[in-house]
């Protein structure tokens, strides 16, 4: 969801409008990122100044040889970049700001198959892997699918806060599922997933991505699959959908291109496609969506964001409480998704399970850190403290605690379970992801 | 030689930019007051302590304000408008 540059230049641009001389400071890998989050919102002069990277968890001492150092983009001492940049008198470029429109024909220009193919590759329309071309006929046969208006607005995404949000129609949804290699059948899933309006391409410097996990009867129609290697990539419905979110975050956004419109430092493999049925046949809880307040007969999609980490166990067998202890405090900070086989499922049923809430009551409880390692978390730091610090509870109580103090992490409302696979294992894995909401799908037949 | 195709174009709706100017600049800091912004990112506000305490050493005449929002990416209008009241010029950072 986040990175903090975008959110930095536009608070400087706010300044500016509001009579304050105003300079951002970021690190220098930001830089273009920077300079894109002004342009993008009409100042594109507007001051910025740059620190080596990193930033984060570096002494005061090299904070300052930072100050008191060259800013690595220009070559200039930064402090003098920072005092002209507040006092140096403007020029006529900086007084006007830059207009423009970046809307684009419906149409490209016509073209060979492999000249297109490689138009897409270049403009960052793609994951990189072969597409099938949006022709008027394949969008067309995509639009069947749908009682929905080309023309109708579905939603707007953008790639982070503080960045532009850009807005999308039916027809641009379309577009971007018969790129993934769907089929219309799978449509309305998708046209869902976009209306949720969470990206699938988030810019995060933690390279975070979405999953989305299908409920209904609609997993039968289009014969998803909620059995063995449901999570893929072995479906040509689940994998075509996930692939449809991703490539529509990217494109009706306003773009995924590393050092502008995404800063994930390492990657993520999710991020190709994250989508599976729940297996509701095989699972002896309650479903998802019916535990989001739908009712059991409607098909529906629930998005999770982050996938920031993968744990896994297997059982539950005899010392599943410490495994899972170990689990919930292991990864970075944020809250899980636990997807299980249905014979996990039951086995924890045997053992006084019998409902998701009770497990998940469980894993909120039993997810525990000292204060001193509970705070000492980038995400915790930066999301977390400044509510802390405002009073806002559970936060206020757990900065209140002595550095061995044993801190809760998460809400039982933040933890999540799902059900899926063949039963060829007792096999549960335990991702780093953050539910978002879930989307009516027959809204979207 | 190859057949033609016409596609789509994937792009969403962008919105449409209009210009804004920056605001204007005063001749030097002297005597003016500067806001530090920390924008709360991990270790931001060790980066601004420092910068107040460069410009205590190295530009006294120029005043300084630590101020931060009341949360990370959020647009708190209340310290902005605080700014705006009482500040000359504001850095903010960092952005990481």
């Amino acid at each position: 969801m986040k990175h903090c540059s975008p959110t930095v230049v536009v608070l400087a641009m706010l300044l500016e409008e509001a009579g304050v001389p105003s300079v951002a400071v970021h690190t220098d890998v930001f830089a273009g990122v920077a300079r894109a989050t002004a342009t993008a919102n009409g100042m594109p002069r507007t001051r910025q100044a740059f620190v080596p990277q990193p930033v984060v968890d570096v002494s005061r001492a090299e904070l300052r040889a930072y100050i008191e150092g060259s800013d690595p983009i220009t070559g200039r001492p930064f402090m003098q970049e920072v005092i002209e940049a507040l006092t140096s008198p403007l020029d006529a470029e900086d007084l006007i700001g830059l207009s423009f429109d970046r809307s684009a024909p419906r149409l490209l220009s016509p073209d060979s198959e492999e000249h297109l193919q490689q138009l897409f590759l270049q403009n960052h329309w793609t994951d990189c892997l072969p597409i099938i071309l949006p022709t008027e006929a394949r969008v067309a046969a995509m639009l069947k699918a749908t009682s929905h208006a080309p023309d109708e607005i579905v939603g707007r995404m953008r790639p982070t806060s503080f960045r532009e949000f850009w807005e999308y129609t039916v027809e641009k949804v379309a577009v971007n599922a018969v790129i993934a290699g769907a089929r219309p059948e799978y449509f309305p899933v998708i046209l869902a997933l976009a209306a949720s309006g969470s990206t699938a391409r988030s810019s995060s410097t933690t390279s975070m991505t979405n999953m989305a996990v299908v409920n209904g009867s609609i997993r039968h129609q289009i014969a998803m699959n909620c059995g063995i290697g449901a999570l893929g990539p072995y479906n040509h419905a689940n994998v075509t959908i996930g692939r449809a979110y991703a490539l529509l975050s990217q494109n009706l956004q306003g773009g995924s291109v590393p050092g502008e419109t995404y800063m994930g430092t390492l990657g993520n493999g999710l991020a190709y496609s994250a989508c599976f049925a729940e297996n509701e046949e095989r699972s002896p809880w309650e479903p998802l969506h019916v535990q989001k307040g739908f009712n059991s007969t409607d098909s529906a999609v629930s998005v999770f964001f982050g996938l920031r980490y993968v744990q896994e166990g297997y059982g539950p067998r005899l010392t599943w409480r410490e495994k899972m202890r170990r689990c919930l405090s292991a990864g970075a900070h944020f809250p899980p998704l636990l997807v299980m086989d249905p014979i996990v499922a039951r086995l924890f049923v045997e053992r006084g399970m019998d409902t998701k809430q009770k497990l998940i009551d469980w894993c909120a409880e039993n997810a525990r850190l000292p204060a001193r390692e509970y705070w000492d978390d980038q995400w915790v730091q930066t999301l977390l403290r400044p509510l802390a610090v405002a009073g806002v509870e559970p936060y206020a109580s757990q900065l209140k605690a002595a550095p061995d103090e044993i801190v809760q992490m998460f809400e039982p409302q933040e933890i999540n379970i799902a059900v899926t696979g063949g039963e060829a294992q007792g096999a549960w894995k335990m991702f780093g992801a953050r539910y978002e909401r879930t989307v009516s799908i027959d809204a979207w037949r | 030689m190859a057949e033609l195709l016409t596609v789509h174009d994937p792009q969403g709706y962008p919105p449409k930019v209009v210009g804004k100017r920056l605001s204007e600049r005063p001749e030097t800091l002297d005597g003016k007051l500067v806001y530090l912004v920390d924008c709360l990112f991990d270790n931001s506000e060790n980066f601004m302590r420092e910068l107040e305490d460069w410009f205590g050493k190295n530009l006294p005449s120029v005043k300084t304000r630590l101020i931060q929002p009341r949360q990370s990416w959020v647009d708190d209008a209340e310290m902005r408008a605080k700014v705006a009241r009482e500040g000359d010029g504001a850095i903010l950072g960092v952005g990481l």
